[in-house]
């Protein structure tokens, strides 16, 4: 590695400045840099390496927050997103180019790890390859699927027209079932003389065992590979875990994904700005309001609208509520997945039915809120939201947090199968994007509401929980004190917040987003939620792209279960609270 | 602290659960099915059983609750001004579509489910009316953005969740007499709304005159 280079002191220089990064990049690397602006600092193709590992030793940018890629027709663009975790700030972009026939790029794995599967996504939905990338294969779609869906001139199944609305359906609206404008055997593109019935996919990926290594050992153990789901009651929603064991140890978990896939990205692009709203509620379902909230900042960010006041304290209310409900649930799941079969959870959704109450209330739906604008909320809490939500935070949740936490304190069987297992640890869990609860188990002090507050979150009191080894008993005690820090937040919020207006502007169904590009995050239950989007100034994005943080979780899984039982391996999968929704996208 | 104490607390909440659902369901003993005692339970002091026994029990929905939108009309008034029920539906009959076939639905509508013909007069030039109204229920992902940015209030959202069928292909396109639904019934489901569309109404009626 180029550790050579001397570590710049932080406090003479705002590396969260494109231009001073760049400056910096080019006292080492002079002919690395191709351009500079805000939109990004843009590096030679054969240079990146070289750039990332000087950004990550020197510059401390230690953690690599997204990965995505732009089709800009005539060439292809790959975005990366950096920040450094004990400096804070919004993170910087990166970019690199490369050429529309046969694109290429170097893979960024051997510097930041939690790259692994964010390149895969690009390989496999804008097939651009990473050279050197350890295991570059399709991760969302099928090993056989032909095209590259995100690519512009790819049209999809069903496909009518690159941009909603389309003409179709007014004025002359003819009502027509999909299904009869297209035939199904039209949908999908099959390689050049591809023969379905012979078809068999690439197996290359399962390592088999020769004979010699299976009886090698002088005590019989077998090395099988198992998969555990797509339907599996442990692994929380339809995801298969190819697990290679030895005996009752994991040997090797590799997370076969894309059995929910419906490229949320491409829908996205073809709707319009507001159109996305209510699909980000179908990302995480359990937390629809803070995708809501993450979705409206970073369209906000582009157009430069603020949302009123009161506005402000609603998405912080609703955001918070939120994340309280979703740890109640990911507790029940824990002790389920450890055997206390359902107990607990039920508790939870009991709780978590009452905090739906006042979202359908509010929004109108429990799950698929759909209830943050661009500038604002879509409706006003009334009087007795308020109250309902009072007693609520300042008597019976915090009963509860206490109640779901007396299960495991001092609990021995607790103790004894989470102390200890599933260590993630610290310089590791950076290495690999986690994020949210998973990061802050292993000891990370980074919260987006602290270190690059959004909304209104720089007026609160509230720490930031952290654990110390990073096992799956710190994880879960992590997300119980992020319960009482919301609770926390919601009582300050609950006091504080003003009358008055819930809309900055005009309520518009067809905003007008300037040109530019933007990565907007929020820190959502789950970890760090991004929308990259990128505005050609027409009603629809040109690019959109989400950062999901359980798909980014789960590239970590691997480290976390080898070397404990299988047992094991469930209730780690439940500790990174992963969902499918957002995982697949 | 000896060993299985941690255990044993545990399971002291879980028996206080348990024990507190008994005293739910004595206290409710012969009038489970009682209104006023299954708001008690279902609301935020509520504790013990909280099971809803659907379909017998219902939870109520609330104002704002989303569900498939629907077309508000205004009915036909006979000459005492009360609505004409029209013997075939028997519903009230049509009298006026509130809906202009404007389109903005439409083009507002993410997946696109909405689907308008604007009708004509007999000259072939396009009416403020529609001819036809269609709104694919599969398709349909009840975001109420429809009923939000309608300008003239004429879609609104209904509460109506129970809409299982044996068949899709028919009877999940609602047309436009499917979808249509008389004023009394949105001022029924939505009073607060309603209330606030009248005023408004009222205040732009007495701005004419004036
Ligand atoms: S927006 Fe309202 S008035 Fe316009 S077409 Fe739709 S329902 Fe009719
Ligand atoms: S509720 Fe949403 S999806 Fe359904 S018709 Fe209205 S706009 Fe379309």
């Amino acid at each position: 590695m180029a550790v050579n280079a001397p570590v710049v002191p932080e406090t003479q220089l705002n590396l969260n400045d494109p231009q001073v990064v760049a400056e910096q990049i080019k006292t080492q690397h002079p002919d690395a840099v191709e351009s500079v602006s805000a939109q990004g600092i843009v590096v030679k193709n054969d240079k990146l390496l070289d750039v990332a590992r000087y950004l990550r030793d020197s510059l401390a940018f230690d953690y690599l927050n997204n990965v995505t890629s732009v089709d800009w027709q005539d060439r292809f663009e790959v975005v990366y997103n950096l920040t450094s975790m004990d400096r804070g700030g919004a993170p910087i972009t990166l970019k690199v180019n490369a050429a529309r026939d046969n694109p290429s790029v170097p893979s960024l794995v051997p510097v930041y790890r939690g790259a692994d599967f964010q390149e895969r996504e690009v390989y496999d939905l804008m097939g651009i390859r990473f050279a050197g990338h350890p295991n570059l294969r399709r991760i969302l779609l099928w090993d056989g699927f032909e095209g590259y869906p995100l690519r512009k001139d790819y049209k999809e199944p069903y496909y009518e027209e690159e941009k909603k609305p389309f003409g179709s359906r007014w004025d002359q609206g003819y009502h027509v079932i999909a299904e009869d404008r297209n035939p199904w055997h039209d949908n999908v593109q099959y390689p050049a003389n591809f023969d379905a019935v012979a078809y068999k996919p690439p197996r290359d990926h399962i390592q088999p065992i020769s004979v010699e290594e299976a009886t090698a050992s002088r005590i019989h153990t077998d090395k099988i590979v198992l998969n555990v789901g797509p339907q599996h009651p442990s692994t929380h929603g339809v995801l298969r875990l190819r697990v290679t064991l030895e005996g009752e140890v994991v040997r090797g978990v590799e997370p076969i994904l894309g059995y929910l896939h419906r490229n949320h990205d491409k829908i996205g692009e073809r709707n319009t700005y507001l159109g996305n709203m209510p699909f980000t509620d179908r990302l995480d379902y359990f937390s629809s309001m803070a995708n809501n909230l993450a979705y409206a900042l970073a369209v906000e960010k582009l157009m430069g609208v603020k949302p009123p006041e009161r506005a402000e304290y609603i998405r912080v209310i609703m955001a918070e509520l939120t994340r309280w409900q979703n740890h109640a649930i990911a507790l029940g799941f824990i002790y389920n997945d450890l055997g206390a079969f359902y107990t607990p959870l039920i508790y939870a959704m009991e709780e978590r039915e009452l905090v739906l109450d006042l979202f359908e209330a509010t929004s109108g739906s429990r799950m698929m809120c759909n209830y943050m604008r661009f500038g604002g909320v879509a409706r006003d809490v009334t009087d007795d939201f308020i109250e309902k939500c009072k007693y609520l935070v300042d008597e019976r949740l915090p009963r509860r947090t206490d109640e779901l936490e007396a299960y495991m304190v001092g609990n021995e069987l607790f103790h004894a199968r989470a102390k200890n297992v599933g260590i993630l640890p610290r310089d590791l869990a950076i290495n690999y994007s986690t994020a949210g609860p998973v990061l802050r188990a292993s000891g990370v002090k980074y919260d987006i509401r602290r270190a690059e507050p959004y909304s209104i979150y720089d007026r609160f009191d509230f720490d930031i929980p952290t654990g110390t080894v990073g096992d799956l008993y710190d994880r879960f005690v992590v997300r119980v004190a992020e319960m009482r820090q919301s609770l926390k937040i919601l009582k300050q919020a609950l006091a504080q917040i003003p009358a008055g207006e819930i809309q900055t502007g005009k309520k518009n169904y067809q905003v007008r987003v300037p040109k530019g590009e933007a990565y907007g995050r929020a820190e959502n239950p789950k970890g760090e939620l991004g929308f990259y989007v990128v505005s050609d100034g027409t009603p629809n994005p040109y690019r959109y792209h989400v950062r999901g943080p359980s798909f980014i979780n789960l590239t970590a899984l691997n480290d976390m279960c080898v070397g404990y039982k299988i047992a094991d391996m469930v209730v780690i999968l439940g500790s990174i609270d992963i969902v499918m929704g957002e995982v697949d996208r | 602290m000896a060993y299985g104490l941690g255990l044993l607390n545990g399971l002291r909440i879980t028996a206080t659960r348990v024990f507190k659902t008994y005293v739910g369901d004595f206290k409710h003993l012969g009038r489970r099915y009682n209104d006023k005692l299954f708001m008690e339970r279902q609301s935020v002091k509520g504790s013990g059983i909280f099971t809803v026994q659907y379909p017998e029990e219902k939870l109520p929905v609330p104002e704002n609750f989303r569900f498939i939108p629907f077309l508000v009309y205004e009915p036909a008034l006979d000459a005492d001004g009360k609505p004409v029920i029209d013997p075939k539906t028997g519903k009230e009959a049509i009298g006026k579509q509130k809906c202009t076939a404007c389109g903005i639905c439409a083009k507002v509508c993410p997946p696109q489910c909405i689907w308008i013909v604007r009708a004509t007069t007999p000259e072939g030039k396009p009416k403020p009316q529609p001819a036809e109204f269609y709104i694919d229920i599969d398709v349909c992902m009840n975001c109420g953005l429809c009923a939000e940015f309608c300008p003239f209030d004429s879609i609104k959202m209904d509460h109506d969740y129970e809409l299982s069928n044996y068949e899709r292909h028919v009877s999940h396109i609602y047309d436009i007499n499917v979808l249509s639904k008389p004023a009394a019934y949105h001022a029924k489901i939505h009073p607060t709304d309603w209330a606030h569309e009248e005023e408004e109404r009222k205040a732009k009626e007495a701005k004419k005159k004036a």
